[in-house]
Formats: C-alpha cells, structure tokens, sequence
C-alpha cells in the first residue's frame, strides 16, 4: 500500500466532515491524517486527507468522494510536486542537566521553543511527517511527557491555484 | 402525489394541505409503506416519488425505503419534520439525527436551518433526486422552522457548485466502443436498470437489431428488451438462464449499458466472463471499473449513450469487415433450446407456484404492470412473466426488502390507474405491510395481489434444503399448517376481495375473477407446494461456469461446449 495526500474543497456546510470520514469508513479505509480549514473563499473549505490504499481503491474511494454533493474537487498531490507540513508541539523533560542538549536539538531541526518550565520545554515543530518523526526520536531519550500533532496540509508547487480553477 | 403520514413536528407542513388542489396526499399506515409506495410511483411513471413523515420513529421508518431506493438509483424525495432548533441535540421527544442517519442511504440529505431557504432545498432536492444516477433525497425540517413566516419566489436559484453529473459521453470512448463492437465475435449486450431509467429502450431496440447481437436483461432491467425478441436471451445471474450466464460467461465482448456488475450477477468476480473485454457504459462513473475493470469506460446518459454508439457502429461497419455471428448463435441456441425456463409439478400433488404465476402473466391485460416482494416468488415473477415493455416490471433488486410489493403496488397505481397492477407477493413479505391494503381500499387503488402462500420463507428455505442439510431452522410460518393468517379472511377484513385457489383448476378462474374487479382491490391466496425451488441457480460464492440447470446439473461445467 502506498501513501496519498488528497486535496479535497467542500462546500463549508453542516455535516461535511461527517460524510466525508463516513464515506472512508464505510468503505474500509483508515484515514491517517485528516485537517479541515478555510480557503481563500469564504464558502469553501479545503480537506488534507493522507490514505495508504493501493491504485484501484484510492480510484474507487475518489470516485465515491466526488459523489458526495457537497465534494466540489479532488486533488491528489503527489509529494514531489507539493509542500506537505505538519505541526506538532512536543513537551520534553528538560531540567538544568540537559536543557542545552535539547535546545541543540531544537535548533539542529528548526524548530522553536515556545514554553519554558523548570523541568521542561515545549518545542513547537514544523515540517514533512518525516522529519517531525526523526525529531521525536532525537528527544525520545529526554522522556516525552505529551505529543500532540495536526493534521497534514499540503499545497501544489508552483503558481497554479486549485481553488481558482475549482470555482471558475 | 405524496405518501405520509402527520405527526408533531410535521403538522405545520400538513396543515395547508387540507387546502390543496395540487397535492394529492396518501395517508399511509406505515411510512415505511409511504416509502416503497413513492419507489413504485417513480419507477412506473418515471416521476419523483414523494413521501412524508413527522420527526423520531416517523423518520426511521423510512430508513427501509430510502436505502432500498438508494440502491436501485429511484428518484425519490423524502420530507420529514424535525424537533425545534433549540431542542436539536437535548435527545428531545420523537427526536432523531435522521440526517446522521440516512447519509450512507442516500444520495443527499440535508437539515433546513431557515424558513427562507425551504423552496431552495426542496428544488434542489427534486434536482438531485431526478438528475444524474437518480437517488433519494432527504429534507429534514425542524418545526420551528416550518412555522416561521417567510417570503417565497419560485423557482429559486440552486448553488450545487459539486454536483454536475455528466450526461454527453465522450466521443473518443464511443468509437473505440463501435470499433471492439464491429470486431468481437462472442458479443453479449448486458443491459441493467440504467437503459429502463434513461428511456432508452427504443435505441437499445435499435442497436441490438442493427448488430444483432444477443441481448441479457438483468433484473432491474426486465422489461427493457421484448422478452418475446429472438435476440433476448433472458436474465443472467443467480437465477438467470442458462443462455444468459453462458452468453456472458463465454463472451469476448461485454457491452454493458447501465448496469453494475453486482455479485448477483456476476457470480464469484475472479471467474466471471474470463475471456470478455469489457465497455462499460453508465452515468456513475463511480461504476465503472469499480468490480470489473473496463477496458472502455463510457461516462454518460444511456440514451445519448446508445444513439451515439448506433451512429458509431454504422460509421465503423463502412470500412471493418463484417464479423459472422453465427456461430456464437449457433452455441446460444442450442442452450437455450437444451436448457430453457422450466418446472416440474410438485411431487405431492400440491399446486406448483410457478404455474401460477405463468397464468397471471398470460391471462393480464398486456400494459399490466408487475411487482414483487423478495424471494422465490420473485424470482419465478422475472422468469415466469413474459415482459415487453419497460416501467411493467418493478421490484426491489439492490436492497432485497421483503415487503415490499403491496406498497409498491399501492404507488403504481397511485401513479398509473388505469392500468391493471398485479403484486406478486410471498406469504412472508405479505405480512411485512399487508396493512397498506386498508390505504388502498379507503384510497380507490384497486390493486392485485397475489399471495404466493408456500406457508414458508421459501428462498431460506430452499438453501436450507440445498446446503444446510435440510434443517428448517425458523422458517415455516404456519400460514398451512394452522392458516394463521387465514389471507382471505385477513384481505376481507382490509377492505379488500378475498379470494383463494388450491388446485390446478381453480387458477384460472380465480384470476380472471380478480382481473375484473376493479373496484377494490383484490387478494388471492394461492396455496402452493412448499419444495418447489428456484432453478436454474448459481450457488453463492460459486463461478457463473457452476450454473446448475436444476439440482447437480451444471451444463457448462460438465460438458465442454
């Protein structure tokens, strides 16, 4: 199974997010990363949804998703032609003795610190999955007290605006 | 025409139809019979079926029909009433997410939060519902919303920005079709649901005559292709001809317009039609490719479709050499002169069910229009009645809802009155909504129905006799053994003629009784042997090639023709 990163714009309505995380349970897909936001037009809002499903699936659960009413485009973007980021905050121990160990860290990776307690930082990170899990790897050994992390959000390289043509 | 019944949340919406001159309303004993009534009407008129029910138990009731609606692509618009605003989500009195609920079974549905933006709901709803692959919708309408005051224009303006279904097939995809089709040398025409919905029935006529290639109607399609046609080889699938399931088990070429390659008919999928190159034509390209691959997918109304490929076909003819079917004919004939429709009396002198169901076919009027609920009988209704016409043969194929005939029948011929419509019922399904026969006796819809009373749950049974080892767990009702239900007794009581025929001899006559009552509507109980068994049959999870002509006779399987 591979990975897809699916853009979808929905009309911003009631109940939009419901039908389209039905239509992938009934149909026996897991979602892996799901984020829902505005667009640049007040009445459209974009989902970022990362699937692994083979070829022929994906086609099925795409052509089902079209269906939906409210659907009013589909994208699949491919990694090497998007951005793909995600956001997590992690809170890590990090008393007097390693502090400047985890800042390193913090700073190999660019990320930032946004809290600063006694016993520990928040790290505020941004990036592909890949480099947010390497990140969480390097500070594993400092004891992680909590992860919480966003969806994905993604958005085609280059000047060519999904939304503009979706609404033409 | 709308099929409900009123409840609390929906009597501001019922309150002005007391006045109304335009809406004939039904009132209903069950919405679930609101429902299928609504199926049947769109399905013989070709119209938005229309139904109605108030919020909570009112709503759910039309879960049934709304799936089975779904599943059969019927234009069908559901209105419910809802709890207040303010009460949505306390879990208020007859209070539901009926929205929540209904989303896999339909094909929109949506929750009016402003009396301004009724009118546009509703046209969007009968838009949606009636355009594209047809489908229910639901409008669900909170109370509070229904007694607002509001300013009303029609028609309003509709904002579906995601819904464009397409219509106008692609010229490329047409004539790479013609060209597979003018070459292919064991081409089936495999024609569902699509071509009845599309009125697409002339053109296929004419495709099918100008190619002469060999025609299969599944079951939803009964009716789309005269059965009487030379060129008809019958219904594929589980209980299809042995004709039909060979013609496309050994074809190299499926032309299928409008239908879905559903496990029914195509049997175990890895060992369906090996050897057939596929063009799959239909409006959902959701469809397309989504059992079989399609090695030309044609997105697109039927109609348009069919009368562009004619064209194509032609085209391509002018400069392709000629294909000789003949002796794909050769083949199909001999299977379907070896092995046709047939039955034997049962053993125990009992009357056979579908003798029964022949006679109706052959003493109604040609226009009748036929209906059925889930099982046996309806099985033997789609073999067993000879269809010429589309729209005169309508049952729930997607779904399988026992229950389904005797409000069916109600919405047929709420729909078309003045043509004869028979329901050709089991005694199981009858007791699921025989109630709406008060509706119609109170309503003057003087429907037909034929209780085919085996006093068991005969298609269950039939498997339990095939492959459970003859262990009748749960299946027989009693309706022999004790008459519980007495049916003529019950049909009288409803307001209804009672009629019954337990022999051979008495078939006839009542049914030609029954044909001339038109005043009431009419039951016919027809006790009928319990071990008679639908044949031919393709065991479930077993590959079309394993057709069993009759118990341990599988002709393609056994012999190599």
């Amino acid at each position: 199974m591979t990975r897809h990163t699916l853009s979808v714009l929905v009309e911003d309505k009631p109940g939009v997010l419901a039908r389209v995380a039905g239509l992938f349970s009934r149909r026996g897909f897991n979602i892996e990363s799901l984020a829902v936001g505005r667009t640049e037009y007040p009445d459209i809002s974009r989902m970022t949804i990362v699937v692994s499903v083979d070829e022929l699936p994906l086609e099925q659960v795409t052509k089902q998703l079209n269906k939906l009413i409210n659907v009013i485009k589909i994208v699949e973007l491919e990694p090497s032609a998007s951005v793909q980021r995600q956001l997590v905050l992690i809170k890590v121990r990090a008393d007097a003795t390693v502090r400047s160990q985890v800042l390193e860290t913090v700073q190999l990776f660019r990320a930032k610190v946004v809290d600063v307690s006694p016993e520990a930082v928040t790290i505020e990170a941004t990036g592909t999955s890949e480099k947010l899990d390497a990140l969480l790897r390097m500070l594993e050994p400092y004891g992680l007290r909590e992860i919480v992390q966003s969806g994905m959000v993604a958005i085609g390289r280059g000047a060519r605006s999904i939304t503009a043509t979706a609404v033409r | 025409m709308v099929f409900g019944i009123p409840g609390g949340t929906i009597l501001p919406a019922y309150d002005p139809l007391l006045d109304s001159t335009k809406v004939r309303h039904i009132l209903v004993r069950h919405e679930q019979g609101a429902g299928h009534a609504a199926t049947g009407y769109a399905q013989a008129t070709g119209k938005v079926g229309v139904c109605m029910a108030t919020s909570g138990p009112g709503a759910t009731n039309l879960v049934t029909p709304l799936a089975d609606a779904n599943m059969d692509s019927v234009p069908v618009v559901a209105i419910t009433g809802q709890q207040s605003r303010p009460l949505i989500g306390t879990d208020a009195f007859q209070e539901a997410d009926i929205c929540g609920i209904t989303m896999p079974i339909t094909k929109h549905n949506v929750l009016v939060t402003d009396a301004a933006e009724i009118p546009r709901a509703i046209a969007e709803a009968f838009h949606i519902a009636s355009t594209g692959r047809p489908g229910p919708v639901l409008v669900d309408i909170p109370k509070d919303v229904l007694q607002e005051q509001t300013s009303f224009s029609w028609p309003p303006e509709m904002r579906l920005p995601g819904y464009r279904p397409t219509t106008r097939p692609h010229g490329k995809q047409v004539r790479e079709a013609a060209k597979l089709i003018v070459n292919a040398r064991k081409p089936v025409l495999y024609v569902g649901g699509g071509v009845i919905k599309a009125d697409a029935h002339a053109e296929l006529l004419r495709l099918a005559e100008d190619t002469g290639i060999p025609v299969v109607t599944t079951l939803m399609a009964r009716g789309a292709f005269p059965d009487s046609h030379d060129q008809h080889l019958g219904m594929p699938g589980m209980h299809g001809t042995v004709a039909a399931v060979a013609a496309m088990q050994r074809s190299d070429l499926l032309i299928a317009l409008g239908a879905r390659f559903d496990d029914r008919v195509t049997g175990q999928l890895n060992s369906f039609a090996p050897d057939a190159q596929v063009i799959h034509a239909d409006i959902d390209p959701a469809e397309i490719s989504k059992n079989r691959r399609a090695d030309v997918p044609i997105v697109g109304d039927c109609k348009e479709i069919i009368t562009e490929l004619i064209e194509a076909v032609r085209t391509e003819r002018e400069t392709a050499k000629a294909v000789d079917l003949s002796p794909w004919w050769t083949t199909l004939k001999s299977l379907r002169e070896t092995f046709p429709l047939g039955y034997d009396w049962p053993e125990d002198g009992t009357l056979s069910p579908q003798y029964v169901i022949e006679r109706i076919g052959s003493l109604s009027p040609a226009d009748t229009i036929y209906t059925a609920g889930v099982g046996q009988h309806q099985m033997w209704a789609a073999q067993f009645v000879k269809y010429e016409h589309p729209r005169t043969w309508i049952n729930s194929g997607g779904l399988g809802t026992m229950g389904f005939a005797v409000p069916a029948a109600m919405g047929i011929k709420a729909g078309v009155p003045d043509t004869t419509v028979w329901a050709i019922d089991g005694d199981g399904c009858f007791q699921m909504t025989n109630q709406e026969l008060a509706t119609c006796a109170i309503e003057g819809l003087p429907v037909k129905i034929a209780v085919i009373n085996n006093g068991n749950l005969g298609m269950v049974r039939q498997w339990q006799t095939l492959f459970y080892g003859e262990r009748y767990s749960n299946t027989d009702l009693g309706t022999h053994k004790h008459r519980i239900p007495d049916f003529k007794l019950l049909a009288e009581a409803l307001g209804c003629v009672g009629l019954r025929a337990e022999s051979r001899e008495e078939v006839d006559e009542v049914i030609q009784k029954a044909l001339e009552i038109n005043d009431r509507p009419v039951v016919v109980d027809f006790v009928v042997g319990k071990d008679a068994q639908v044949w031919p049959m393709v065991a479930a999870g077993t590959g079309n090639s394993e057709i069993m002509a009759a118990r341990g006779i599988r002709p393609l399987f056994d012999e190599d023709l």
